[in-house]
């Protein structure tokens, strides 16, 4: 048996930046991964798609010069990316601010600028996770991709940045019920018709269109990363405009409360 | 900075929201190692003036200090050494109770032990239930571990026992009262007069975002060795019924209905003054319910400063 607590005496002092940054993006990792809404929508509905894809792309008449899987799964880590920096970022965000989680941590040592960071973090972590169970399912349906790891990798940052600061964005300005409405169906808008998972020039004139929007940006470089090896610029500078659009924005609009 | 600056100054604080005024002008200060209730009813400013404290709000007008900082500009140097329990909410719907605990107290260099604390705090059943099953007392005790876990100097507690049961309205009271021994200086909003005379070393009275009266609680309720009395009658009084008492308990007394049926008067404490209301009682044909005498209660304080009562 301890000694019931006693001496309150006071001893104020924050933790480091780094440790506190590392424990808020712990929780976020944690909480995203707990909830069931979220994990479907990060994890089950990007490997349905990928395999529905692959068994279904031969029936629906697109004009593919290479395999299916091949093409397919570089569209749906893309997917992943939207679907956790965007979708999930911003129900979390919204509810956050509901809940007064934002002003309860605005009180504590952590300051706004390690939020952020810790939100940044829970992002990489759980996409991590992502792109790791969806390489492996492609790899089970004989994904076979020729990979720039760095044309890869500026991708998916790149995209995590666009789809983030639009997260917030929209988290940052309406109430919760209506975050969490508007993130799910601009989800499911740009899943079917923003040139994530099936490449832009198989949606005809509206491909012009779409390889600007940050869904087909994402897209497309990560196509370029895995089935040509190379480096997609253009939609590299795509997603940072956006991304800076959405951070000024943001910056302007966000309510904490 | 000296220690004996007070923990808290403001001065001329003025804050709106839109056309409403929230506060206006006023100016306080807290003695540090003091516990300080500002008590008044809702919508008398208390939680914006806590919030321009605890930095989340910029002053409109006047000037703010908490332990010698500015909360806007010296954010940083001084969100360490604060508590703050919020009103409402606070953390996550689907976090563990425990969870959120360790949570904030990994944000603090010298956190307290958060098994003992939650202990302390009649927690530690409740440990791994999720924030939205816990129960309203629960969360309040939870949003006092979060303000007490990073060993502040300073916490500011916003209605500390709304929605407690009794018992856990005394743990609360006798941890608050404890904290203070060992050196923390506690401010605390509340609209029940009990908490504050029970608890407080000194009470800034506020009504309308402005301070309408200050002191100890023995203070505020001995004013000048006054009684209060309260006349409640079986029908409505007639119409110039508050004159005519006041013409008949003279200068030193002061009348004030209430509604219908119901009159406070505050007069010397003695036997005349509650002879003379009998006697008035008698020669209007007016059949008293309730004549009572007792000494003034915060509320009544509250009561003839304002005209109104505390809690509705």
């Amino acid at each position: 048996m301890t000694e019931p607590l006693n001496d309150f005496t006071p001893r104020p002092g924050s933790a480091s930046l780094r440790r506190m940054v590392a424990t808020q993006a712990r929780m976020e990792a944690r909480l995203m991964l707990r909830n069931g809404e979220q994990l479907l929508i990060a994890v089950v509905i990007p490997v349905i798609v990928l395999i529905g894809g692959v068994a279904a792309i031969d029936r629906v008449g697109l004009d593919l010069t290479q395999r299916p899987v091949d093409v397919l799964t570089p569209g749906v880590l893309a997917l992943a990316v939207m679907s956790t920096a965007f979708t999930s970022l911003a129900i979390a965000t919204g509810f956050e601010r509901r809940y007064g989680v934002i002003k309860r941590l605005g009180s504590s040592p952590l300051p706004r600028h390690g939020l952020l960071l810790g939100k940044v973090g829970a992002l990489l972590v759980v996409e991590a996770l992502q792109l790791l169970v969806i390489c492996s399912v492609a790899a089970l349906l004989g994904w076979q991709p020729h990979t720039s790891v760095i044309g890869a990798l500026l991708a998916v940052i790149a995209g995590t940045a666009a789809f983030a600061a639009l997260g917030l964005l929209v988290a940052g300005a309406l109430r919760a019920e209506a975050t969490l409405a508007l993130a799910n169906l601009v989800y499911l808008l740009l899943m079917v018709g923003g040139a994530v998972v099936i490449p832009a020039n198989q949606y005809g004139a509206f491909g012009e269109v779409a390889r600007w929007l940050p869904s087909g940006a994402l897209g497309e470089s990560m196509r370029t990363a895995f089935i040509d090896a190379g480096i997609d610029w253009i939609s590299l500078v795509v997603l940072l405009t956006w991304a800076t659009f959405g951070a000024l924005l943001t910056a302007r609009t966000f309510r904490w409360e | 900075m000296p220690a004996d600056s007070p923990a808290v100054e403001i001065d001329g604080l003025v804050m709106r929201y839109g056309d409403k005024v929230a506060v206006d002008g006023l100016s306080l200060t807290v003695a540090r190692g003091s516990i300080t209730a500002v008590l008044g009813p809702n919508g008398a400013g208390k939680t914006t003036t806590l919030e321009t404290c605890e930095g989340y709000r910029k002053p409109q007008q006047g000037t703010v200090r908490v332990l010698g900082l500015d909360p806007q500009r010296q954010r940083h140097d001084l969100l360490p050494r604060i508590g703050v329990m919020l009103q409402h909410g606070g953390a996550w719907s689907g976090v563990r109770a425990m969870e959120m605990l360790d949570h904030i107290a990994a944000m603090h260099a010298f956190p307290l032990d958060t098994a003992l604390l939650s202990e302390r705090l009649g927690l530690a059943d409740c440990g791994r239930t999720p924030y939205r099953r816990l129960s309203g007392g629960q969360q309040q005790r939870l949003a006092l571990a979060m303000a007490l876990v990073g060993r502040p100097e300073l916490v500011f507690v916003d209605e500390p026992t709304a929605g407690m049961d009794p018992q856990a309205r005394r743990t609360t009271w006798e941890l608050l009262e404890e904290i203070r021994r060992d050196g923390v200086t506690v401010v605390l909003t509340t609209h029940h007069m009990d908490e504050a005379e029970r608890l407080a070393d000194q009470i800034h009275i506020i009504d309308r975002g402005t301070l309408i009266a200050t002191g100890s609680p023995s203070e505020l309720t001995r004013g000048n060795r006054s009684a209060t009395i309260r006349l409640v009658v079986t029908r409505p009084f007639p119409d110039s019924a508050p004159e005519s008492l006041r013409f008949a308990l003279g200068p030193d007394a002061e009348v004030r209905q209430l509604d219908d049926v119901s009159m406070l008067i505050v007069g010397p404490a003695n036997s005349t003054t509650l002879g003379t209301v009998s006697r008035w009682c008698e020669t209007h044909d007016v059949l008293p319910e309730t004549l009572s005498l007792g000494q003034r209660t915060l509320e009544d304080v509250f009561l003839e400063l304002t005209g109104r009562q505390l809690s509705a």
